[in-house]
């Protein structure tokens, strides 16, 4: 790369915005909002359209858990009849999962951020790019039509026999609606690989690139893997279920596990889809609002590759109980808690970054330090059940239930609304209120808590997942869950108001609202089309905060060259 | 981060053309599609007092020919490409024919396989796994095919292909080996393996 010479005494506000990058308003050819309903190709557009979709299908799913959760609030199935109730149980995992975390931590996150931070103008592929984001809306028009002909009732793991035997055109169209998300996923990665590997400016170094770059990266690896097999084992489903085969048939010669294996192997690294994009957002907005450079940049941007790569060898954990032999047992117990180390030491280098920073208490910090709280409960309950003679106690019960929504609710959500309030300035050029975030923050935190910290000890105590009545001796703590439930239903509410009522007339942010170093900053809020006037220069790391940042050594023409 | 503004730098760049980095990238998540097939077929393989039970045998002469044909057609389309780069158009015209031609026989030639083998895809789950795994890649050879015959009446166009514009005949080149390397494993996994 060529090194920008600076002159030492350049006057600091001269450069701290720069004249040719023209503003939002006299821009000529800035998007209207009727281009957020088009298949637009460009990147920034189709990741807020993968976001407030995303967001829809959130609120869809957020419904169904309430559903739920008032059924449960006591023993007798006596709002949703029991079929029903296993179709909203399913369809809120399956909409939570493939259509709200992955699409907008992934396609939401990723779109609009990465061709910024690698200074590009756009992802390699846009017009491949807009494909991949219209299967989202099929595939969860798919999930919705399943209830007009019984829903599909087996779980978001649709294990054969019992997918297989209950509602089979419902569970035809879920496949249908999985193998399109999945194919925009795989889309969507191969855009991010090889504009990551690509497209980055020269300027910006491999060990400038920022951290989010890096889990997206290690995220679309992932992708690519392990989601084809996925297809491979919802095709044989779908297969069975229409065309006479049993692969998923014992007494025809076919074999359950199978489908276990190809369902875990896609299965098990998704929670690593939904997790490492949010663990990209949080290395951005920790340093961003604590004021410091980051603790340990090549162990965070290693620890995301290293969980890619283990993460495809804990699969079995989720088998423990399918009559999987002992030795397999014992190499899935240890690679399953391997993975704990490099989870950790991006815990231990958020933490090292908060320590004796200057933290701006900021709604997205606090969704991040919230972040922090979630996702040490969640992984620490995570590595009980890793290990193989805990995991067959509780397998099946409502400490599952518990664990997993720490990690996906406490975890992945908390991040993509961290995410929402840090780049939403970027995104449409106003600030979103701080008070109304703070309401947002505590409504969702004491819900979280209320909801899923009950289930643990249900579960400790035997309740099983996945049943509409339950044993009485449950109905205290259950009826503490469903209080929660209503508390994170309402928490939403200050948040959208507060999303529509920024956008247009929040308090304008400015280009660089938090002062971040990050290439994405450099250019107008919202950018322009096409990013930037001139590509940016990188000129220094994207964390380094502590000197003065107004001070900070700016790139100039290199006239004298 | 800062930025420079070097307005006179204005007008340098250029999108790189990313397709065939793309195309591999694609093809790499693609083959392990592939890898769940043949990971499913093996576990059934390991299972299985008799495999492939009685009566669903496969045959051999067809898809050695088969076989034949395809590997060779590798060789035919890759002459395509060296013509192209030499800025031989009505070369690579001709390879590219050939290849398009081997490739319908091919699949011709499982459509016969699949007339003549006397039992149904519901058989058994060998079946379920012959058929739907020749299947799988039947339909990727016809995707090849379409791809060969894009280039083909892209390539009337005049200029549209010359020695140093020519990815998109690469890009069907590297899909067409890919099918074929498929091909190879799948040949040894359903019909060599099963000899012995």
């Amino acid at each position: 790369m060529t090194q920008v010479e600076f002159p030492p005494n350049t006057p600091p506000e001269k450069n701290s915005s720069p004249k040719t990058v023209a503003s939002h308003a006299s821009h000529p050819q800035a998007w209207k909002w009727y281009d957020y309903f088009t298949f637009n190709l460009d990147h920034k557009v189709i990741g807020i359209q993968y976001l407030v979709t995303a967001f829809l299908f959130y609120l869809i799913g957020g419904l169904m858990a309430v559903a739920i959760r008032v059924e449960l609030a006591t023993p007798d199935a006596d709002v949703l009849d029991p079929n029903l109730y296993n179709a909203f149980m399913t369809n809120h995992g399956t909409i939570m999962i493939f259509l709200w975390i992955v699409p907008s931590a992934i396609g939401g996150f990723g779109n609009y951020l990465i061709p910024l931070m690698v200074g590009a103008r756009d992802m390699a592929f846009p017009k491949l790019n807009a494909v991949a984001f219209w299967l989202n809306p099929p595939a969860g028009l798919l999930l919705l039509a399943s209830f007009f002909f019984g829903g599909s009732q087996s779980g978001w793991t649709a294990y054969p026999p019992l997918s297989l035997v209950t509602a089979p055109i419902a569970q035809s169209l879920w496949i249908l609606a999985i193998v399109l998300v999945g194919t925009s996923s795989i889309l969507g990665s191969l855009n991010f690989v090889v504009t990551i590997l690509m497209m980055k400016v020269p300027s910006l170094k491999w060990d400038q690139l920022p951290l989010f770059c890096w889990a997206i990266l290690a995220t679309s690896v992932l992708a690519l893997l392990s989601t084809p097999v996925l297809a491979a084992g919802l095709v044989l489903l779908l297969f069975d279920i229409n065309f006479g085969t049993s692969f998923f048939k014992p007494n025809a010669g076919g074999n359950v596990v199978i489908y276990q294996h190809l369902f875990w192997f896609y299965s098990h690294p998704a929670v690593y889809l939904m997790i490492l994009p949010i663990f990209g957002i949080m290395s951005e907005v920790i340093p961003v609002h604590a004021r410091k450079p980051i603790f340990g940049y090549k162990a965070i941007a290693y620890s995301s590759v290293a969980i890619c790569v283990v993460g495809l060898f804990v699969w079995v954990h989720h088998m423990f109980t399918s009559g999987t032999p002992g030795w397999m047992r014992m190499f899935f117990t240890i690679s399953t808690l391997i993975v704990a180390v490099p989870t950790g030491v991006k815990i231990f280098a958020w933490v090292a970054t908060l320590w004796g920073g200057k933290i701006r208490f900021t709604s997205a910090m606090l969704f991040a330090i919230g972040l922090l709280s979630m996702f040490v409960m969640g992984g620490l309950s995570g590595v009980t059940m890793g290990t193989a003679p805990f995991d067959v106690h509780v397998h099946d019960t409502y400490y599952v239930v518990g664990h997993f929504h720490y990690v996906l609710f406490g975890g992945s959500v908390f991040g993509i609304y961290a995410g929402i309030y840090h780049w939403f300035p970027k995104m449409t050029g106003h600030k979103l209120n701080e008070g109304w975030g703070r309401v947002h923050f505590a409504l969702t935190f004491i819900g979280t808590n209320l909801t899923f910290l009950p289930m643990h000890e249900l579960g400790l105590q035997g309740m099983p997942r996945r049943v509409a009545m339950y044993d009485p001796q449950f109905i205290s703590l259950n009826q503490v869950c469903t209080i929660g439930a209503f508390i994170l239903g309402l928490s939403v509410i200050p948040f959208a108001l507060n999303i529509l009522w920024s956008w247009s007339k929040g308090e304008v942010a400015g280009d660089n609202p938090w002062r971040a170093l990050t290439l994405e900053w450099t250019t107008s809020s919202p950018p322009i089309i096409e990013n930037w006037e001139v590509l940016p220069v990188a000129t220094h790391g994207p964390y380094d905060y502590g000197h003065n940042v107004e001070i900070a050594p700016t790139g100039t023409p290199e006239v004298s060259a | 981060m800062t930025v420079a503004t070097p307005s006179e730098h204005h007008g340098e760049e250029h999108h790189p053309d990313l397709r065939v980095p793309g195309l591999l990238t694609f093809l790499i998540s693609e083959s392990l599609m592939f890898g769940g097939f043949f990971a499913t077929y093996l576990f059934f393989r390991g299972t299985t007092a008799v495999w492939p039970p009685e009566g669903t045998e496969v045959e051999l002469l067809v898809p050695t020919i088969n076989t034949i044909i395809l590997v060779s057609s590798s060789f035919v389309i890759h002459f395509g490409d060296v013509a192209i780069k030499k800025n031989d158009l009505a070369g690579m015209q001709r390879w590219y024919k050939i290849t398009a031609i081997m490739g319908a026989i091919f699949l011709l030639g499982q459509v016969y396989e699949y007339m003549t083998l006397g039992y149904s895809m519901t058989a058994n789950v060998f079946a379920n796994c012959f058929y739907l795994m020749t299947g799988f890649h039947g339909l990727h050879v016809f995707v090849g095919l379409l791809l060969i015959l894009g280039v083909l009446k892209r390539s009337q166009r005049p200029g549209h292909y010359s020695a140093t514009k020519h990815t998109g005949i690469e890009m069907a080149e590297i899909y067409w080996h890919f099918v074929d390397i498929i091909w190879i494993v799948l040949f040894s996994l359903l019909y060599i393996l099963n000899q012995f």
